[in-house]
């Protein structure tokens, strides 16, 4: 029995010692769900450098970052990926990162360097806006909106379905879109007439897509719905028969749409600083940047990486997208959503 | 459970300005979630208490798929639900589509989505089949003896059901009670996705704060409060039902099942088979049909004509396209998700047990014990994924994901269900057989094998079928712990409605009937085994 015993512990010894000496030779990058990259672009990575990349999706931006925080004494990972500009004056006061200038850096434009400091490096971006279903504007004679003023025109009376900024990032993105438009002071009345011209509010995109909007699948009630400006393109691609065009097109009049650009950085704390530097440096580079379109449905940010066809052809880029500043977003962001609440809960 | 408890409420703790809490929002958070609560509860009890009877005491053609298909909603992301919803009563669906033509309007009749309406419907579609399996257990077991004593003594059947029948019910009633009421108090998805923007409960104000505002202050003090209720309202309700156990009569199987004779009884078990189809299958049936169609989107108009049928969905799911990475292969997330179903119910099943078997005759000590075991089902699913992530983030990373800890933390949630149904049950079997059967000659190590198992295994095997369920449905407070190696199939899903697209549409419904399908078969292989358990008779 003695014998078994020292056996068996011997075997646990091993094994947890086994256990614990895996970690040096990975890589741990924690990002949100909607990350998604092909096998050969980070096998071709992983090849170079001899090392395991490990993907840790932790579900929305909202709740990536805050298992950031939560774990910053003790990181779980390397390279945080997925903080976007809602986020991102919170993410740099809670000093989760080590500030990096990858090479490529001097190749983004500088519309995308929100950070000075270089905490975070910009990946890629992407447009939050109103999708219209083509064929509903076609059969009933409807001119499209062409700016924020014209959804409270009678004329579109129950047409659009927004997302509650509280539950959902896009739903965030629009109202944000709103404030940048009106202002502060204003953007509440703005609400009030949207809400009188009976504009469907659910919590989050997934409902306000598939079910509310009759542009997709769902074949909902409303014409409009809040959603990304590469959705369009998403409907040719992910289409279950051979479309010659796109039953979507977005709204891209002045301050219809807001741009969100996400970052990544290098955690304090990692234990392979050298490897990450590397990681993001492979990020900008035009291999990865051109994977990212039709695995994430976003643009990349490096303007040499090239775009397929599809968002070329099926993508309406807006020419004044709305945008307010990072620090203010950060300093008002409840305050604005607790009043557009109150204004909405009943 | 005691270290999530700790780092939840730490958080909370020093908080004690109350400046940040929006009281006005709170006030209509906490007035709405027990309203809702309460007439979700009490529809869900309308529709559940006759079908209880129609369970427990008759025995009819289907009677075992309409059982399996009615508890199938258990499992089911709410998105799913939503889409199941939308396929039958949205704008466009085929209920109203239906209507229309017969009735030749234009306008959809049926508009019931984003509503209070629609969040009362949902949870009754997803609680109904707990009352009918713990209190139609409960009816069967019930020894019809009684009854007849009383209707020979003259008693009218009105008087025979208040005064003998419901007392004896009581305990079964209001267990299932307290169980739909946690679930629709702490309910999320459901209020989210069918109740819209316009209605807050706690729970999704707990979401905001953590999610959104980041303020886990916040959180834990409404986690707090929610838990407090939670806790208030099981105290009371097993106050209610006092430490009456009415004692289990071993009976044949299917010994109080009769044929309906009566045209009484064939009508009524009849319309509430139908009312059950309606309310708890319909939608089942909506989104397995969603699944094998698709949708003309180069020619969307109100007809028919626009459907077509296509295995495309299913065989589509196993191709990467993309080559994604982070595809996910249906039969990995199968496994996967049987996988840790079955570990989950093996844990929740043999710690059911024994903590059930650990309650003392001591009232004090009991009342101690429900709590603690209560606890999870009153807590803030976001709370509680909160409150792994702080309990573990000490622990090295190689052994944080070990996959064992998925079935732990699905245990953990089920736990409360299984102990409320197994405890009644195991505090059922009369003392004296167990000395009847000693002086018979069985060894008291053999006791619990021969005569207890035998004499629980309907409950054991409505646990064992809820355990499997909450594994096989979790999302919530399990993803902080899952690793994109372990997929499994509510994860799949989700994947597919992150992005737009007929395709990915009519992959989510296919995975989502993969899902049913797998977990209907579950059932079916769990009730079959009960049957097969040797005894329950002398």
């Amino acid at each position: 029995m003695n014998r078994k015993k020292s056996i068996l512990i011997m075997i646990i010894g091993v094994l947890l010692i086994a256990a614990c000496s895996r970690e040096p030779t990975s890589l741990v990058v924690m990002t949100h769900d909607s990350f998604a990259i092909s096998e050969e672009t980070i096998a071709a990575f992983e090849e170079e450098n001899n090392i395991d990349v490990v993907f840790l999706p932790s579900g929305d931006a909202g709740s990536t970052l805050n298992r950031a925080i939560l774990t910053k004494e003790t990181p779980i990972a390397d390279i945080l990926y997925g903080v976007d500009n809602t986020f991102l004056s919170r993410a740099i006061d809670e000093d989760l990162f080590d500030a990096y200038i990858p090479p490529l850096l001097n190749e983004i434009p500088d519309s995308f360097k929100l950070d000075d400091q270089n905490r975070v490096v910009p990946i890629d971006y992407g447009d939050v806006c109103i999708n219209y279903d083509k064929q509903f504007f076609r059969e009933n004679n409807l001119e499209i909106p062409s700016s924020l003023d014209n959804l409270t025109d009678p004329k579109y009376a129950n047409l659009l379905v927004v997302e509650n900024p509280a539950t959902s990032s896009p739903g965030l993105a629009f109202m944000l879109a709103t404030i940048a438009e009106y202002g502060e002071e204003r953007y509440s009345r703005y609400w009030r007439e949207l809400k009188e011209n009976g504009a469907v509010i659910v919590n989050d995109w997934e409902t306000a897509y598939y079910t509310n909007f009759s542009g997709s699948v769902g074949q909902g009630a409303q014409p409009m719905v809040v959603s990304y400006g590469t959705s369009p393109a998403a409907e040719v691609i992910f289409a279950e028969e051979e479309l010659s065009e796109s039953p979507t097109a977005s709204l891209v009049g002045k301050n219809m749409c807001f741009r969100q650009i996400e970052f990544a950085g290098i955690l304090k704390g990692s234990k392979n600083r050298a490897l990450a530097e590397k990681f993001i440096d492979f990020m900008l580079s035009t291999q990865f940047q051109e994977d990212i379109p039709l695995n994430m449905f976003v643009f990349p940010v490096n303007q040499n990486a090239h775009i397929p066809q599809e968002f070329l052809d099926y993508i309406q880029i807006p020419d004044h997208p709305a945008a307010v500043d990072t620090d203010e977003i950060a300093e008002n962001r409840e305050v604005w959503i607790e009043a557009w609440r109150e204004l909405m809960l009943q | 459970m005691a270290s999530i408890l700790g780092h939840t409420f730490t958080p909370g703790s020093d908080a004690f300005s109350t400046d940040q809490i929006n009281w006005n929002i709170t006030g209509k958070a906490v007035g709405f979630t027990f309203y809702q609560a309460f007439l979700s509860t009490l529809i869900t009890l309308l529709v559940g208490i006759p079908s209880s009877y129609l369970f427990g005491r008759f025995s009819f053609r289907g009677k075992n798929l309409l059982r399996i298909l009615s508890t199938l909603p258990f499992i089911l992301p709410t998105v799913v639900v939503a889409a199941g919803f939308n396929a039958l009563i949205g704008p466009k669906g085929w209920l109203n589509l239906l209507i229309m033509d017969i009735l030749q309007i234009s306008t959809p009749p049926i508009r019931l989505l984003n509503s209070i309406p629609a969040i009362l419907i949902a949870h009754v579609f997803y609680n109904t089949s707990i009352v009918i399996r713990v209190v139609g257990t409960a009816w069967e077991q019930l020894n019809q003896k009684l009854e007849n004593a009383a209707r020979m003594l003259g008693a009218t059947p009105k008087k025979v059901f208040w005064k003998v029948t419901f007392p004896l019910l009581l305990p079964s009633i209001l267990s299932a009670t307290i169980l739909v009421f946690l679930f629709d108090f702490t309910s999320f998805g459901v209020i989210l996705m069918m109740g819209g923007a316009a209605f807050t409960t706690i729970e999704v104000e707990i979401y905001i704060q953590t999610m959104q505002f980041l303020n886990l202050k916040m959180a834990g003090i409404l986690s707090l409060i929610q838990l407090t209720f939670s806790m208030l309202l099981t105290f009371l309700s097993l106050r209610i039902s006092g430490n009456k156990n009415v004692p289990i009569i071993s009976m044949i199987e299917g010994e109080g099942l009769k044929i309906p004779d009566s045209l009484n009884k064939k009508l009524f078990v009849f319309i509430l088979t139908v009312i059950l189809v309606i309310l708890l299958v319909s939608p089942t049936i909506a989104l397995l049909l969603r699944s094998i169609l698709t949708f003309s989107m180069s020619n969307p108009t109100k007809e028919m004509a626009s459907w077509a049928f296509t295995f495309e969905n299913y065989r589509g799911l196993f191709f990467n396209d993309r080559h994604s990475l982070f595809f996910v292969p249906p039969i990995t997330a199968l496994r996967n998700s049987v996988l840790f179903a079955g570990a989950t119910m093996t844990i929740a099943l043999i710690l059911g047990i024994m903590i059930s078997v650990s309650y003392s005759k001591s009232e004090r000590s009991n009342k101690y014990l429900d709590f603690l075991v209560m606890l999870p089902l009153g807590t803030s699913a976001v709370t509680l994924g909160m409150g792994y992530l702080s309990a573990f983030s000490s622990i090295p990373n190689s052994i944080r994901w070990f996959p064992v800890l998925i079935p732990m933390a699905h245990a953990l949630i089920a736990l409360p269900f299984v102990i409320r149904i197994i405890q009644p049950a195991i505090h059922s079997i009369p003392e004296n057989l167990h000395e009847a059967a000693m002086t018979l000659g069985v060894p008291e190590k053999k006791l619990w094998r021969y005569l207890d198992l035998p004499l629980i295994k309907k409950p054991l095997a409505t646990a064992a079928i809820y355990a499997f369920a909450v594994s096989l449905g979790e999302f919530g407070a399990t993803t902080f712990l899952t690793r994109p190696e372990y997929p499994t199939l509510p994860i799949a899903i989700y994947r597919y409605l992150n992005l737009p697209g007929g395709e990915n549409y009519g992959r989510a419904m296919a995975m989502a009937s993969i899902l049913l399908i797998i977990c209907g078969s579950g059932f079916f292989i769990i009730e079959r085994l009960q049957i097969k358990v040797k005894g329950g008779n002398q």
